[in-house]
């Protein structure tokens, strides 16, 4: 996995609340067997103006010009400001992959759906929970100065603005750790291997029924 | 000391460890695989050389992407070469692994929510996760059971475990009796639209009151199906004889001596009396009627008495925002009545509503009647082989063809499209599934969710009405 340690990018403000799953990489994409290639589709339906298909080229498709990451100066953007709810329906990891593989690297909102918010630190993308006074103070911001960037700390937790304003944010001590490192989640929890076989033995005395039925 | 909640004792009882950080590592009984959340995660074994930590844990279906139409000549028949591909690499993948895996033409097969209860492969008292948020269906069968991403999927597979954290517990209490005509999908609806699509983050909902304990498995199943679409990665239904007398004699279900000690074991996975929830919320099931929903959130829904909402009536502005883009995509006007809305569609299917019992609520309505000459198609897809096999059983396939809908093989359909069963651009449709996003059916779509005898309404009058004027 990436790591994350500290990041200074373009902020795109994408000023709208409750953006799926589904719109964040659509159905038709999610039939690829593989990780990556994703971010040329990443908000197909509000990105271009046609229906995409999967093993397409993109280039010379008509284009949401109105779309914030069609705008000039939201280009190379790898911070993404969004509105609440952020990431809500479908479980596909398929839309972390997409946002990673278009380049961004982290996605600050006032509220996500859970279990999009935890498929981002599978796959080193970091989402960073701000109060909405503080979403709207960005969202203005980035509205009014071009190339607007911002730096993000991860280690000492802080979004800092090209004033020098300093946001902090929490996060899990484990999750920290994992990005900030790099590390994988399964070699990790294989270290408690000798727990989970205790368990599973306690388990087997207790619901045998659980074990051996299906085959 | 206050009693526990279900999920309190469910999280408990698979706890591993816990980490200093408070999050835990529980262990995960079953895991159900399909074609699209899974490819990368076998892969991600090879590529690390692991194995799946207990074969015996898992069992497999293709259902997203498999064609809905006669598919006798197998995979390879598939048209789309990409779906193809995804249904075979999902064989393969099992095969490899020595996982169980109902192919796409085994009777036994169809949405994986639907094909593991009705297998016995997810007990109550158990822990299950599945690549696909619409896991939170099995919590209805007193199993604690999370949709998990795919890197959760080859972390279960490697590990048996999954790393999470305590959630917290909410109550959704339907106390009363449901009218004619209501079904637990506008019940659930209706609690969508009162606490919001997001109301239940973080939280785990258990739905109790009288409404639930008076509730079949199946509409348990169809209400816990849909408490992600309220935020809530599980929701859970405490077990009770209902429960076990639905587990009794199913293929996976212990036999025996192990039956007769899992029904001790299964009867105390209720909350006790005296458990406290961090939310509760409460709800005199006289107020539900059948639901619909006007715009691209679960949330965005009516009785079908009520009308399309008007944005000056709202203050706060991303609210503001949300309706007017919702009436703008799903061509909408503000106080529209719901039953004037035109229908080109009607879809009835999906893991929330393709069971024995929602083929029932349909067939009563479509009885003796005629699809509408304005609905293009009307598509009834079984959730599974043996549901399709129970229907016709009964007869219920040749009333929906007399009445001119298509009955199909099992899948997931038009759901979410991903096999060739879509909206065009535009079109309004009636649907059993569960989410109304943008092109969540197809490009352009326009999705409103009913319950089957609603959907069912629907198709044989062109439009929404309330489904009581055809059931008296």
């Amino acid at each position: 996995m990436n790591k994350f340690t500290l990041h200074t990018g373009i902020a795109a403000p994408m000023d709208r609340a409750n953006i799926d799953t589904d719109m964040i990489i659509p159905k038709q994409f999610l039939k690829s067997i593989k990780r990556s290639g994703f971010g040329k589709n990443l908000f197909d339906e509000l990105r271009y103006l046609d229906e995409g298909q999967p093993d397409q080229s993109c280039e010379g498709r008509p284009l949401n010009e109105e779309f914030v990451l069609n705008q000039a100066r939201y280009q190379g953007a790898s911070v993404l400001l969004a509105r609440e709810n952020f990431g809500c329906g479908s479980s596909r990891e398929h839309a972390p992959w997409a946002l990673d593989d278009y380049g961004f690297r982290s996605v600050i909102a006032p509220s996500f759906a859970e279990i999009f918010y935890n498929n981002c630190f599978k796959n080193g993308l970091l989402p960073i929970v701000l109060h909405d006074d503080k979403i709207d103070q960005l969202f203005n911001e980035a509205a009014a100065t071009e190339g607007y960037q911002l730096t993000i700390d991860l280690d000492r937790q802080l979004v800092v603005t090209p004033s020098g304003e300093e946001m902090s944010f929490s996060i899990d001590d484990f999750r920290k750790h994992c990005l900030l490192n790099g590390l994988d989640d399964i070699g990790l929890t294989l270290q408690h291997g000798d727990d989970i076989r205790a368990y599973e033995e306690k388990r087997r005395q207790q619901a045998p029924w659980l074990f051996g039925a299906i085959k | 000391m206050a009693g526990q909640t279900l999920y309190d004792k469910l999280f408990e009882s698979h706890l591993v460890r816990t980490n200093e950080d408070g999050s835990s590592l529980i262990y995960i009984d079953r895991q159900v695989l399909h074609e699209v959340t899974s490819p990368q995660a076998f892969e991600g074994l090879r590529l690390a050389g692991r194995k799946p930590w207990r074969v015996d844990a898992n069992i497999a279906t293709p259902d997203h992407n498999v064609p809905t139409t006669e598919r006798s000549g197998g995979v390879d028949e598939i048209v789309d070469p990409v779906s193809k591909i995804q249904v075979k690499t999902l064989d393969e993948n099992c095969d490899e692994f020595g996982i169980l895996e109902f192919k796409m033409n085994d009777h036994r097969q169809g949405i994986v929510h639907v094909m593991a209860p009705e297998q016995g492969a997810i007990l109550p008292g158990s822990t299950a996760v599945c690549g696909d948020s619409h896991t939170a269906t099995l919590g209805a069968l007193g199993a604690l059971a999370h949709g998990v991403g795919t890197s959760e999927v080859e972390h279960v597979l490697a590990t048996q475990c999954l790393i999470t954290k305590q959630m917290r517990n909410m109550l959704v209490r339907v106390d009363g009796e449901l009218g004619l005509g209501v079904t637990p999908k506008d019940v659930v609806l209706h609690v969508i639209g009162v606490i919001g699509t997001a109301g239940g983050t973080g939280y785990a909902i258990e739905f109790g009151g009288d409404v639930f304990r008076a509730m079949s498995m199946e509409g348990r199943m169809t209400v816990c199906n849909m408490a992600i679409e309220a935020g809530a990665r599980v929701g859970l239904v405490s077990v009770d004889q209902i429960t076990i007398d639905y587990f009794e004699g199913r293929p996976f279900s212990p036999k025996g001596e192990h039956w007769d000690a899992a029904v001790a074991e299964w009867s105390g996975l209720v909350s006790d009396t005296d458990a406290e929830f961090d939310a509760v919320v409460e709800i005199n099931a006289a107020d539900v009627e059948p639901q619909v929903t006007w715009g691209t959130s679960p949330e965005m829904v009516v009785g079908i008495s009520g009308q399309v909402p008007n944005p000056d009536a709202e203050k706060d502005k991303v609210k503001v925002d949300g309706i007017n883009r919702a009436l703008k995509y799903m061509g909408l006007q503000a106080d529209q009545k719901i039953t004037d809305i035109q229908l080109d569609r009607v879809f009835i299917g999906s893991c929330t509503n393709s069971r024995i019992e929602d083929l029932r609520d349909a067939a009563k309505v479509v009885e003796g009647r005629k699809v509408a000459e304005n609905i293009i198609q009307a598509l009834v897809v079984p959730g599974s082989g043996l549901v399709k096999a129970q229907a016709e059983k009964e007869g219920l396939d040749k009333i929906f063809v007399a009445a001119g809908l298509e009955w199909r093989e099992p899948g997931c359909s038009m759901c979410l499209a991903m096999n060739p069963d879509k909206l065009g651009n535009g079109e309004h449709c009636a649907s059993t599934s569960n989410r109304n996003f943008e092109g969540r059916q197809g490009f352009g779509g326009r999705t409103h969710l009913v319950s089957p005898a609603m959907a069912a309404a629907a198709a044989v009058t062109g439009h929404f009405i309330d489904v009581r004027e055809l059931i008296k």
